[in-house]
């Protein structure tokens, strides 16, 4: 029998196709031919399984040894085929019989000693393997926790090419991975040195972060130099709910792909926070990469935090890039060999300094900045950017003399936070839950003017404040979302006109940076 | 290259020729070369003019004979072939670039061939 066929999976973004991997041998000089859309990364696999496959004790015939990837037209590219090219190789070679591999599918690299690494993207792989049917699948042991994580699949894991085979020729058992750690794992806690109560003399922007995150409202910092905006931003993390089993997977997916996650111990249902550099390209943030799309620190902070530090220093193109992914929830990405999409549904933390000496509107010292150096700085910020921002806060450096009137226990430590937190989301969830959604933050505008108006009474500032043109609709919008989450937080069942004016409060003006 | 490589390369060749005539091609000439390159065989099977590149060996250390038979090497004797055939005014219907890996080890010769490896 020189003819075997074993199954793999291409992924594109997070979507697989199963591919089918056919190996012919004939009568022909000896050659090794990969065919079937490979790229340059692919085409290395030649080199690899032939070293692999010697060293484990299948010595290729001197024949033509040819290699399709079925179907031709998917691009294909990576080193996670080369298990199963090896073992439709040694298949053809008649080492094993050509039935026993029938409807597996493998996945994992080889080393040139035989042994079997560890690649990218398993879980989604297998995501794709179950949806096109396969029952049995080989993984990298490396690979095996994450493996896992899918359900209603047999998956096994190997060490090197040697124990496949002797697997499909069942002299050797290879390892199972029998507990489901699916939901063991507690929320590791790598934030908890970090704590709301660290940050003192700030109860104003802590009770704006506690608003964001029971209503998961995008926030902004405006503040000179050490007043605390990034200590802020870090914790908020801390005060946000652990993620559910669901999030957490759609989570592992996206990094399995980037090839940073630690699956070892189960699922990872922290919630992460992503601070990228302000150098930041847009591929970076959003996704891309060169022709196969890989997902950006957008998709990384997926249901947790994208902290964006000096925000004006960000390239302008790369944080309007972020208009739509805020909308959406989502970034679709195209490449030249494909398109893929990626969830993105983060909290946004935007922190700047007022002005480029960062001291304009400081009590504390002069700025010296002219208005049109502020106006610049400002302007980088877009409209449209600093609209979709729904708390939007002025922080003011701590004066020693308010530090020593400061008494420690009045100070909102993190557990405090993080429980009056669940509590108000839970009190949106039940009552958004017949609506589709689970936070203030994702109510659509008609929605708030029909079913959750707060009411003639509550809305007569905000009423103003639109009248007057002080506020746009989108802004006016906001402020109903905050105040319902205000009003979460007070265990109140509609939001009064004092959380209105909260809200009002928090949302901030509408000018731009140092334009008070 | 030493003498015995040359030897060698000339007893595969004798014997590859041997072993053709045996299944009744007509040997039309050995080592046909031009400043392009060398055919070691050409022969007419029926009607099949079929250029043959012979690979000798005394072991299969360094690989099997067939894998010296590269694809560089079977163009350079695509290029050879076409310049013989205008040359010698051949006319054939059907032409096939063929490949003899000789085994020369202990006495005895193992010989194994490739037909139409282009």
């Amino acid at each position: 029998m020189a003819l075997a066929k074993t199954h793999a999976i291409s992924l594109l973004g997070l979507s697989g196709t199963p591919i089918d991997v056919e190996v012919d041998i004939s009568a022909q000089l000896p050659a090794f031919v990969l065919i079937g859309l490979p790229d340059a990364s692919l085409n290395e696999a030649t080199s690899r399984v032939r070293a692999a496959c010697s060293n484990s004790g299948f010595h290729f015939p001197s024949q033509k040894i040819l290699v399709n990837l079925a179907p031709a037209s998917v691009p294909k590219s990576g080193s996670s085929y080369d298990l199963a090219i090896a073992v439709a190789v040694i298949a053809a070679m008649g080492k094993i019989s050509p039935q026993s591999a029938e409807g597996i599918c493998f996945i994992g690299e080889l080393a040139l000693t035989g042994a079997v690494n560890s690649v990218r993207g398993v879980l989604p792989m297998l995501l794709a393997a179950k949806l096109a049917g396969f029952t049995k699948v080989v993984v990298p042991e490396a690979n095996l926790a994450e493996a896992a994580l899918v359900e209603d699949l047999q998956t096994f894991g190997c060490q090197t090419l040697g124990q496949a085979i002797g697997w499909l020729n069942q002299t050797e058992a290879l390892s199972v991975q029998v507990e489901n750690l699916n939901t063991q794992k507690a929320p590791s806690h790598a934030l908890q040195t970090l704590n709301l109560n660290q940050v003192v003399g700030q109860s104003q922007a802590v009770h704006g972060l506690i608003v964001a995150a029971a209503g998961g409202h995008h926030l902004s910092m405006i503040g000179s130099p050490g007043s605390g905006k990034t200590m802020l931003a870090e914790r908020l993390p801390t005060i946000l709910p652990p993620l559910t089993h669901e999030q957490a997977l759609e989570l592992a997916a996206v990094e399995s792909i980037v090839g940073s996650s630690h699956l070892q111990n189960g699922l990872d249902r922290t919630v992460r926070f992503q601070a990228p550099h302000h150098s930041a390209t847009m591929p970076s943030l959003i996704g891309g990469g060169f022709g196969v799309p890989r997902p950006g620190a957008v998709s990384r902070a997926h249901h947790g935090v994208l902290f964006l530090d000096e925000a004006p220093e960000f390239q302008t193109n790369v944080l309007e890039s972020l208009r739509e992914t805020l909308e959406s929830g989502k970034v679709t990405i195209n490449r030249s060999a494909g398109t893929a999409t990626f969830p993105a549904e983060f909290q946004l933390i935007l922190a700047a300094n007022p002005c480029p000496c960062g001291f304009y509107g400081s009590i504390s010292r002069q700025c010296t900045c002219s208005a049109l150096v502020r106006r610049r700085y400002g302007s980088k910020l877009s409209g449209p950017l600093r609209d979709r921002i729904d708390i939007r806060l002025d922080i003011q450096p701590v004066r020693a003399a308010y530090l020593s009137t400061l008494d420690p226990a009045d100070l909102t430590s993190s557990e405090q936070a993080l429980a009056d937190v669940i509590t108000a989301r839970e009190c949106a969830k039940e009552r958004l839950k017949s609506f589709g959604y689970s936070k203030n933050a994702q109510i659509p505008g008609p929605l708030l003017k029909s079913k959750f108006n707060p009411g003639k009474k509550a809305m007569l500032q905000l009423d103003r404040q639109l009248a007057l043109g002080k506020t746009s609709m989108r802004g006016f919008d906001r402020c109903i979302r905050v105040a319902w989450t205000i009003a979460d937080l007070a265990g109140l069942t509609s939001p009064t006109a004092e959380n209105v004016a909260q809200a009002v409060l928090l949302r901030g003006p509408d000018q731009m940076l140092g334009e008070f | 290259m030493t003498k015995d490589r040359l030897w060698l390369g000339k007893y595969g060749e004798d014997q590859a020729s041997d072993f053709l005539a045996a299944r009744g091609y007509k040997i039309l000439q050995r080592n046909a070369r031009n400043s392009d390159g060398e055919i070691d065989i050409v022969a007419m099977d029926g009607s099949t003019l079929v250029f043959i590149e012979v690979k000798t060996r005394t072991s299969t250390f360094s690989g099997h004979p067939f894998t010296a038979v590269t694809p560089a090497k079977m163009a350079r004797i695509r290029r050879v072939a076409a310049a013989w055939c205008s040359m010698q005014k051949v006319a054939s219907s059907q032409v096939r670039f063929d490949a003899i890996a000789v085994l020369v080890h202990g006495g005895r010769v193992g010989i194994e061939h490739l037909k139409q490896v282009v």
